[in-house]
């Protein structure tokens, strides 16, 4: 096993947490301002992913997807938002868990009414194809790095728009005391709208851009809003930062205990045990860490006392 | 509690009536409609009732249920199929965990199973059944194939790669059975995985001289593309579940070349086939896949069989099954003393016709192949 071998799966698992983060970001926003379990945040991504690979047929620029998946996911977050999801706000989480239990499978079916059974071509844009070479002669996607700006800079716009902006002291006013800023005389409604459509479209933009190096099908959006819940409970249920320290450290865990698990066992164990065992552990590895954080932090990295 | 009275005889009758007119056969389809898996599903109902509609029989019937690709629903639909339904005879699952669940106990129940994909090992050896039949493959016989291929072709270094899953094992297992080579690397992934950066970071690092990989559905797309992407450029290996004719659309230009083993491919020079194939894409606007072939010869089978006995007679139906005597779209077709298809298993190649993907058969990987547990079934 050399250094680069490491490097590359250490970037690998950078892009995937960033990636995870887009999906938790949104998660944990809605969670932390609107107090909603939001089980339909997968089917957001799934929509995203498939504005955007029908937007890319049809004009074959990779922009316009884009801008496609954010608006078609921000949309239909805005009509979940006004005609189901306000109703349940006051709701205990069963109930919440129930009805947008059961938009997945309304958004699931009726994206196979529209598009049918068959996965979606998407492709990434062709100026970002092949490799690139870093330093120390490391050969890494172009695509991927891509993504890893990308992300990054996505939360560093939304760290941004938390701190400075009057919409961000709103959403953590909202996040501290959703009564106390009714009653000052914000459209509390409307800023639950505009929190929902945010979280919506950040879920649009990582199916667009995941879906292009992946499938784009029916219930893609399920395996990662599992991994996003898991990040948003390591994280801090609400926080923003905690979503990214926890996206960060599952893409990590994932991508190396897959790589570095098999090859431990390796050293004691016949090939293709190790590789069995190894696999299996490295599947669970993402659940040991959760489990291991919530023991030292009931509340997980970044949840308030 | 006259209108009670009333409804019940009604009901009575109306039982008698149809037990008293099953004449005919009637089947019961459990597949997957909805959900991650439905394309295949869908594919295996298009060419049964295809097959059930050219030949415009009266005396058969068939009813359908989506399984949703859950092992508890299934066995549920089974039941209701048999109990309430009467069928006489089940196909149309998809996946080896549900017809784990299903097979043994329709079977024990003096029901006709015809598999049209799923063909778990366990069922092909000491599981065997007199009344189950597989007319699409035993589940390791395209990765055996793929191994011949690999031999022939002159790799010698292979990295193989698939699932943690019980199919995932055969697979890889079906694949050394044949490949005489060294293993540059064995991996198994998550099932239903979707980023492989890391293992096509392995696989650089490794040296190897070939990639095999077994990735059914959207995983085989992802790996495809991102492979594709990492500018590697070793030849690579699959089974036909990554490149059939569902899927190829969606992996696009990254899968132009790669070979792939499958017992059916649409430029099979036969009649039937190419009536098949045509009569399809008229039928549904889609070319058909190898699934689609399956579910057409599982009711091309099953009419064979009734113009030859009477359900009723189980043995004599049985027989006229285990015949096999009738129009394959694969052209020559058998059953093994285990009622598991002796076929040839053929290599593809992935080419682009106008704007279409699709395969083109370049070679024989495996001739007349049966499987390697016929020898543990005792019937």
């Amino acid at each position: 096993m050399s250094w680069i071998l490491l490097v590359e799966q250490a970037l690998n698992g950078l892009q995937f947490g960033v990636m995870l983060f887009l999906m938790a970001a949104g998660l944990t926003l809605i969670f932390g301002v609107m107090g909603l379990i939001n089980l339909a945040h997968g089917s957001l991504y799934m929509i995203g992913a498939f504005a955007a690979a029908a937007v890319a047929a049809a004009t074959g620029s990779f922009v316009l997807a884009l801008i496609a998946s954010l608006a078609a996911a921000a949309l239909a977050g805005v009509l979940i938002e006004a005609t189901i999801i306000r109703r349940l706000y006051d709701r205990d989480h069963l109930d919440q868990v129930l009805a947008t239990f059961a938009l997945i499978l309304i958004f699931s079916e009726g994206t196979r009414w529209a598009f049918g059974s068959f996965p979606l071509f998407l492709d990434r844009p062709e100026a970002l194809s092949g490799t690139v070479s870093l330093p120390f002669g490391i050969e890494y996607s172009r695509y991927r790095l891509a993504l890893i700006g990308v992300g990054l800079a996505v939360a560093a716009g939304l760290f941004w728009m938390i701190a400075k902006t009057r919409v961000g002291i709103r959403i953590r006013a909202g996040e501290n005391d959703r009564e106390m800023i009714a009653a000052l005389g914000v459209d509390i409604s409307r800023l639950y709208t505009l929190v929902f459509a945010l979280g919506a479209a950040l879920a649009g933009l990582a199916g667009a851009l995941i879906g292009a190096i992946q499938s784009v099908q029916v219930g893609m959006g399920e395996p990662v809003l599992i991994l996003a819940f898991v990040v948003i409970v390591i994280g801090g249920i609400g926080s923003v930062q905690g979503a990214l320290v926890g996206a960060i450290l599952v893409g990590l865990t994932d991508t190396l205990g897959g790589f570095l698990l098999p090859k431990a066992f390796a050293l004691f164990l016949s090939p293709a045990t190790a590789t069995s065992v190894g696999s299996s552990l490295a599947s669970m590895s993402i659940y040991i860490l959760m489990a291991g954080v919530l023991l030292v932090r009931p509340k997980g990295l970044f949840g308030g006392a | 509690m006259k209108l009670k009275h009333l409804l019940v005889t009604a009901t009575c009758t109306a039982l008698l009536a149809a037990t008293a007119q099953a004449e005919g056969v009637k089947v019961g389809m459990i597949t997957t409609l909805s959900g991650g898996g439905a394309g295949l599903g869908i594919d295996v109902r298009d060419g049964f009732m295809l097959a059930v509609e050219q030949a415009g029989r009266s005396d058969l019937e068939v009813v359908i249920e989506d399984d949703q690709r859950k092992p508890d629903v299934a066995v549920q639909l089974a039941d209701k199929m048999i109990q309430s339904e009467k069928v006489d005879v089940l196909t149309g699952i998809i996946w080896s965990n549900l017809a784990m669940a299903v097979v043994p106990a329709t079977v024990a129940q003096n029901k006709f199973y015809l598999s049209p994909n799923a063909g778990p090992s366990a069922l092909a050896g000491k599981g065997c059944h007199k009344n189950y039949f597989n007319v699409a493959w035993q589940n390791d016989n395209l990765h055996e194939a793929a191994g011949a291929y690999a031999n022939t072709a002159g790799l010698g270094n292979s990295f193989i790669l698939a699932p943690n899953y019980p199919a995932g094992k055969d697979a890889l297992t079906g694949y050394k059975r044949f490949y005489e080579g060294a293993l540059a690397g064995e991996l198994y992934t998550k099932l239903g995985q979707t980023d492989y950066a890391s293992e096509i970071a392995q696989i650089r690092a490794s040296g190897a001289d070939s990639v095999y990989f077994f990735l059914p559905g959207g995983m085989g797309i992802s790996f495809l593309k991102q492979y594709a992407d990492s500018g590697l450029d070793l030849p690579v290996v699959g089974p036909a579940f990554s490149f059939d004719q569902g899927i190829l659309q969606a992996v696009g230009a990254a899968a132009l070349g790669v070979r792939n083993t499958s017992q059916w491919s649409k430029d099979i020079d036969n009649a039937t086939n190419a009536a098949f194939v045509e009569s399809f894409a008229a039928k549904y606007g889609r070319l058909p896949s190898l699934y689609a072939s399956q579910g057409f010869d599982t009711a091309n089978l099953l009419i064979s069989a009734m113009d030859k006995a009477d359900v009723a007679d189980q043995d004599a139906f049985r027989a006229a099954l285990q015949a096999a005597d009738f129009a394959s779209t694969r052209g020559d077709f058998a059953f093994g003393p285990n009622n598991h298809p002796i076929q040839d298993i053929y290599v593809r190649e992935v080419i682009q016709e106008g704007d279409v993907f699709t395969n083109k058969i370049i070679s024989v990987g495996l001739e007349d192949r049966g499987d390697a547990y016929a020898a543990d079934c005792k019937m």
